[in-house]
Formats: structure tokens, sequence, C-alpha cells
């Protein structure tokens, strides 16, 4: 993959072919004096249109590595190329732009801005790329109505429950079309049903092809959501389980 | 993106209202402050204010209003012959003793002037009751409304038109009350011609304390002070340059102006404390969220404007209730006897206090925000 000259242009992979790859990546967090590895030559893919699963125990690396391949972090070595661009080689305000255009985020506690309304929080992306409230509000109302909370665009967040607050963070993390969704933890604040209703909506955002979509998760329960999975231990890829089959026979009680 | 910065700001009406709170308190306290510096430094050239004239004559040793040195009598007509002088009058301005009738002898200090019988030159201009023109009628004086205020307060006399006084063992009768500015400690004044102020004052042997004087119609302020003080070997200055002098022999020799800036420099520091810190945890308070705007893409620069502008909003709008307050306070005092003095600079400096303020803790903001990793959006 070639570095392109801007950050916002996207090199659209087809569908199974490598939308982000890291190769040797190796990131430390230091304490004081003290520095602790979480990433070790961390070699991994991530396929255009698939929904992966990085899954490992707490404090493997799975959130830090979604972190370096979504570019909220810097790594200390190793390569990271997604969507044609090489984000280890560029600025941090090209890798910020990259960010705006390319990517959608979503998060374990939602992180909804608490004065906005739903359609206002939805249309941040949108307005973070310069697009006015006038045109970037409707679009973001559409969203909403396709993950079936077209009633609760004027409500504050506060005032949701905390499903519909994970759908609104559904609705913002595509209301400009990224190729790239993280999502940490996305089901772990919510009970059962609605985690799966959360789930199906995210497989409806992978389905067709366009969009990778990778979960970092502890909850077995939707393990059968992903198409591939990776499982994470002490900084490394353990392994990764390459269908649903493969998966389903690796995991049979999730 | 700004208007997200303002529905942050105004969506959260408590925290606001907190926000603005302090900047209006840290307000009201530098305002008050630097109010009360320039008050007491007006109550230094209150006499000077009452009197109003465009040129003040003097001896050279004097170095401000209340620092009387006596000069000749024939100093007025030597003023007023200097070319581009327009008119010249004498002034007499001296302590004297104010014994009330009918009330066993008490007594009150105050501060006599004696202005030219002919021109009234000096007179006040202020007249809450009376005419100045009567101060032509044997025995009349004008008196302060503060004199009439304390007489009242202390004695539990109210003085009114056509009532009579002694001053060094003469008769003084009110023939106006006007609304004068007090002077330190309190000192009022009465007003008189120049000819009876001779007999109300202790006897000395010169009386004339100043000439006033006016340039000619098309002559400077300044030309005709220099021809003055060429001419006549007197001092010559204007009203608002004998102001500043008054203003600064007191900041120089007075402890007033000392302990009353301290208090304008505590003033600031707890409203440096007030508002920055209050501004600084609002933006603490946003860490989580404007790491999600960080995450998605805003750049550093968006976020610092967004800051930036909310720490304006907040500055002006606490700065505007504060300002608003003390306003609505210090007109609701009685003119003069209350050292408040709101001149203009005083909002203008607290204005740029409180912008410095809201700047710098937004500024610390801003260093945090930028040095927030994204990431942190991920951990719990």
């Amino acid at each position: 993959m070639s570095t392109p000259a801007t950050a916002e242009t996207t090199a659209t992979p087809a569908p199974g072919q490598p939308a982000v790859c890291l190769r040797a990546v190796d990131k430390s967090f230091r304490n004081g004096d003290q520095i602790t590895p979480v990433l070790k030559q961390v070699d991994f893919t991530a396929l255009a249109g698939e929904m992966l699963l990085l899954v490992g125990p707490s404090g493997c690396g799975k959130t830090t590595l979604l972190s370096v391949l979504c570019g909220t972090l810097h790594a200390d070595a190793g390569r990271i190329e997604a969507f044609g661009h090489t984000l280890s080689a560029l600025s941090p305000a090209l890798v910020t732009r990259f960010r705006a255009s390319h990517v959608g985020f979503i998060f374990q506690q939602f992180n909804l801005l608490p004065t906005l309304t739903a359609a206002e929080n939805v249309a941040v992306p949108l307005r973070i790329q310069g697009v006015s409230a006038a045109k970037a509000l409707p679009r973001a109302r559409e969203l909403l109505a396709r993950v079936g909370i077209g009633d609760k665009a004027g409500e504050r967040p506060n005032r949701l429950s905390g499903g519909q607050q994970q759908r609104v963070a559904i609705a913002r993390a595509l209301v400009h079309d990224p190729a790239l969704i993280v999502c940490d933890e996305p089901t772990s604040a919510l009970d059962s049903v609605t985690g799966h209703q959360v789930m199906d909506l995210l497989r409806g955002t992978a389905s067709d092809g366009r969009r990778t979509v990778i979960v970092v998760t502890h909850d077995p329960r939707i393990y059968r959501y992903a198409d591939r999975m990776a499982e994470m231990e002490d900084g490394r890829i353990l392994r990764v389980l390459p269908s649903p089959a493969a998966i389903a026979a690796a995991h049979p009680h999730a | 993106m700004f208007d997200i910065a303002l529905k942050m700001l105004f969506g959260d009406r408590a925290k606001y209202a907190m926000l603005v709170s302090g900047i209006a308190f840290a307000t009201i306290l530098m305002t008050q402050g630097f109010a009360l510096f320039f008050g007491i430094l007006s109550f230094s050239y209150a006499t000077i204010s009452n009197v109003r004239s465009p040129i003040w004559v003097f001896d050279p040793l004097v170095q401000q209003i209340a620092d009387n040195q006596p000069l000749r009598d024939t100093d007025v007509d030597r003023v007023r012959s200097v070319e581009g002088v327009a008119w010249a009058a004498p002034l007499y301005i001296g302590g004297a003793t104010a014994k009330l009738l009918g009330d066993g002898g008490s007594s009150q200090q105050v501060t006599l002037i004696g202005i030219d019988a002919n021109t009234l030159a000096g007179a006040p201009t202020n007249l809450l009751s009376g005419n100045v023109l009567d101060l032509r009628m044997a025995e009349s004086v004008i008196v302060d409304a503060n004199f009439v205020f304390q007489v009242k307060a202390l004695r539990g006399k109210e003085l009114k038109l056509g009532d009579v006084f002694e001053m060094n063992d003469r008769r003084a009768r009110i023939v106006g009350i006007a609304s004068l500015s007090q002077g330190m400690g309190g000192a009022t004044s009465i007003y008189t011609t120049w000819d009876r102020a001779k007999g109300y004052a202790p006897s000395q042997r010169k009386m004339l304390t100043h000439v006033l004087a006016s340039p000619q119609a098309g002559r400077s302020l300044a030309e005709v002070c220099r021809a003055i003080t060429e001419a006549t070997g007197l001092k010559a200055v204007s009203e608002a340059e004998f102001k500043d002098m008054s203003e600064l022999f007191m900041v120089k020799y007075s402890p007033i102006p000392f302990v009353v800036g301290l208090m304008v420099v505590i003033g600031f520091v707890i409203g440096v404390a007030i508002s920055g810190q209050t501004f600084y945890a609002f933006i603490l308070e946003n860490t989580r969220y404007l790491g999600a705007l960080k995450a998605m893409g805003t750049s550093n620069t968006t976020l610092a404007a967004m800051i930036l502008l909310q720490a304006l909003i907040v500055g002006l709008t606490g700065f505007g209730l504060g300002v608003g307050v003390m306003s609505a306070f210090f007109s609701s005092l009685p003119p003069g006897r209350v050292p408040l003095l709101l001149l203009w600079p005083v909002p203008v400096g607290v204005l740029c206090a409180v912008l410095f303020i809201c700047m710098g803790a937004a500024l610390l903001s801003v260093l945090r925000v930028s040095r927030i990793e994204p990431a942190i959006v991920f951990r719990s």
C-alpha cells in the first residue's frame, strides 16, 4: 500500500483484501522509571468488509492495539498501514485528519456530549469535517432513524437508556461513512437483549463489504457475530480464528 | 465547532451559572478595590473638584491642595495682567471651626473656601437649595450637604436655609446647600466670599492662598500657565495637573494608597484563584468529552479555539454581571460621601484583568487538552 498525498483520500480495498495492516508494532508505557511493554512485535491484518473481534484477558493489549491501529495512539516501532495510508509515517496533524475522515468510534462509555441532543451528537463527526449544522443535522436524523431511534433525535443523552445511547454512538460512528469502525467493549454496559440488538446493527454495517469493523470485547455472547477473531495474550496475537466456523469450534460455549 | 463549544458551555446551566458567578465575584472584588483606591485618591483633591477653575496659581513650594502657602494680595493683579489671561480671582482655602448656636457651643471642623464676590469664580455649581448669588448678602455662606448630614447625625440638628451658626465669633447665615465632594477625614466645605473668609478664618498677615484664572478664548491652558509662571514666578497649573499633583503627593507620602493598593492586589489574587480555578475545573470535567472530540479528529487548534471562545464568553458575561452589580450599588450610595469612584479606567482595567485571568486559565486548559492522548477515550 502506498501513502497518498492527503489524509482524506481513501484507497478502498476490495472486500476480503487487507484494509489495515500492522507489522512488527511495539508499544510500551512508561510509569516513572518503569517501562511496561504492552504490544510486542505485533503483526495484524484486518480485511475490508469484515467484522473482526479482538479478544483476550484484561491487560493483554487489546485496547492499545485498537488505539494504535486507528491512529489515536502512536506506536513506538513498526509499520501501520490503513486504507492506503502509512499511519506510522504521517504527521500528528495528518493522523488527526485521517481519523476524522476514515474512522468511526464506538466507546464503552459512549462518550456522548451530555449537553448536545442525540442528533447533534451524531452530527459531530460531520461538523469536525467542516459540514454546516444545516446539512449535518438532517443526515444525523436519518442515521438515528436507521438505528431505530429516530424519535429520540431531540433528546439529550441523560434522557436515553444505555442501549439507546449506544445506538446514538453507532449512528455517530456511521454518519460520515467511514471505512473503519473501531468499537471498544460496545456491549459491556448493556443487558443481553440490548447487546444483541447493538451487535446486529454493527454486523449490518460491515455486511455491505465496504466497511471494516474491529471490536474489542470480553463478551463471549457476541463471538458469533464475528467473521474472524484475533486472540491476544501478553501483548501478542496468539492466534487468528479465520472463520465463524473456526470461532464456533474454538469457543463452543459462546 | 464553535456552536458545539457554546452548547457545551451553556448546556449545563448549573455549571455555567457557577462559572459566571465566580467571574462576577472576582469582578466585584476587583472593581470595589480599584474604585476604593480611586475614591480615596479623589478625596485628596476634593476641594479642587468643588472649586473648579481652569487654572490654579499658587506658591511654587505647594505640592498639593491642602498645602497652603500664603500669597500677597497683589498677586491676583499680577496674574490678571499676564497676556492671555481672561480673568483672575482670589481664593482662600483654610481650616475653620463652625460653632453651632443653641447647642451648648458644639463645633465642627470645616474647610473654609473664600471666593471672589464680584466674579463668584469657583462657586459651587451643584446647589441643592438656595442661590449662589445670595453669597453677596451679608453674613452669607453656602454649606456642603455633607456638613448638614454630619450636623444632623452628630448633633441631632437639621440645618436649613436661613439658619445661623458662628465661625471665629462671627455670624454665618446659610443661603445655599450644595452637593460637594468630601475631603479626607470627612472634612466638609463651607463657601463664603473672599473678604468675609478673612474674618471667619484665624487671622494671618497674608490670607490669599490661591489665585484662580482662566485663559482667553483661543489660548491653550498650557501656554497661559507657562506665561503666568514666567511673568510672576508663581506656579500655574491646570485643574487636571493640580489634581494629579495632589494624588501623587498622597500616593508618595500617605500610607492609605498602599493599604488600599494591597486590598486591590489581594482582590486580584482572589479573583485569579476563584475564576481561574473554576474555569480550569470546568475544562478538567470536560476532559473526557474533549478527548472524544480529539479522537474523532478534532485538531488541537480547533479545540484551543473552542476553549478560548468559552473562556471569552464566561469572562465577558461574568464581568458584565459583576460590574453591573457594582454600578447599581455605587449609584445607590450618596454622592461624594463614600470613597468609591467608578472612573472609566476601573471597569476597563477590571475587564482586562478578567480577560487575562480567563485567557490564562484557558491557555493552561489548552495546554492540558493538547497533551491529552486521544486514546484516553478507550479507558473506562
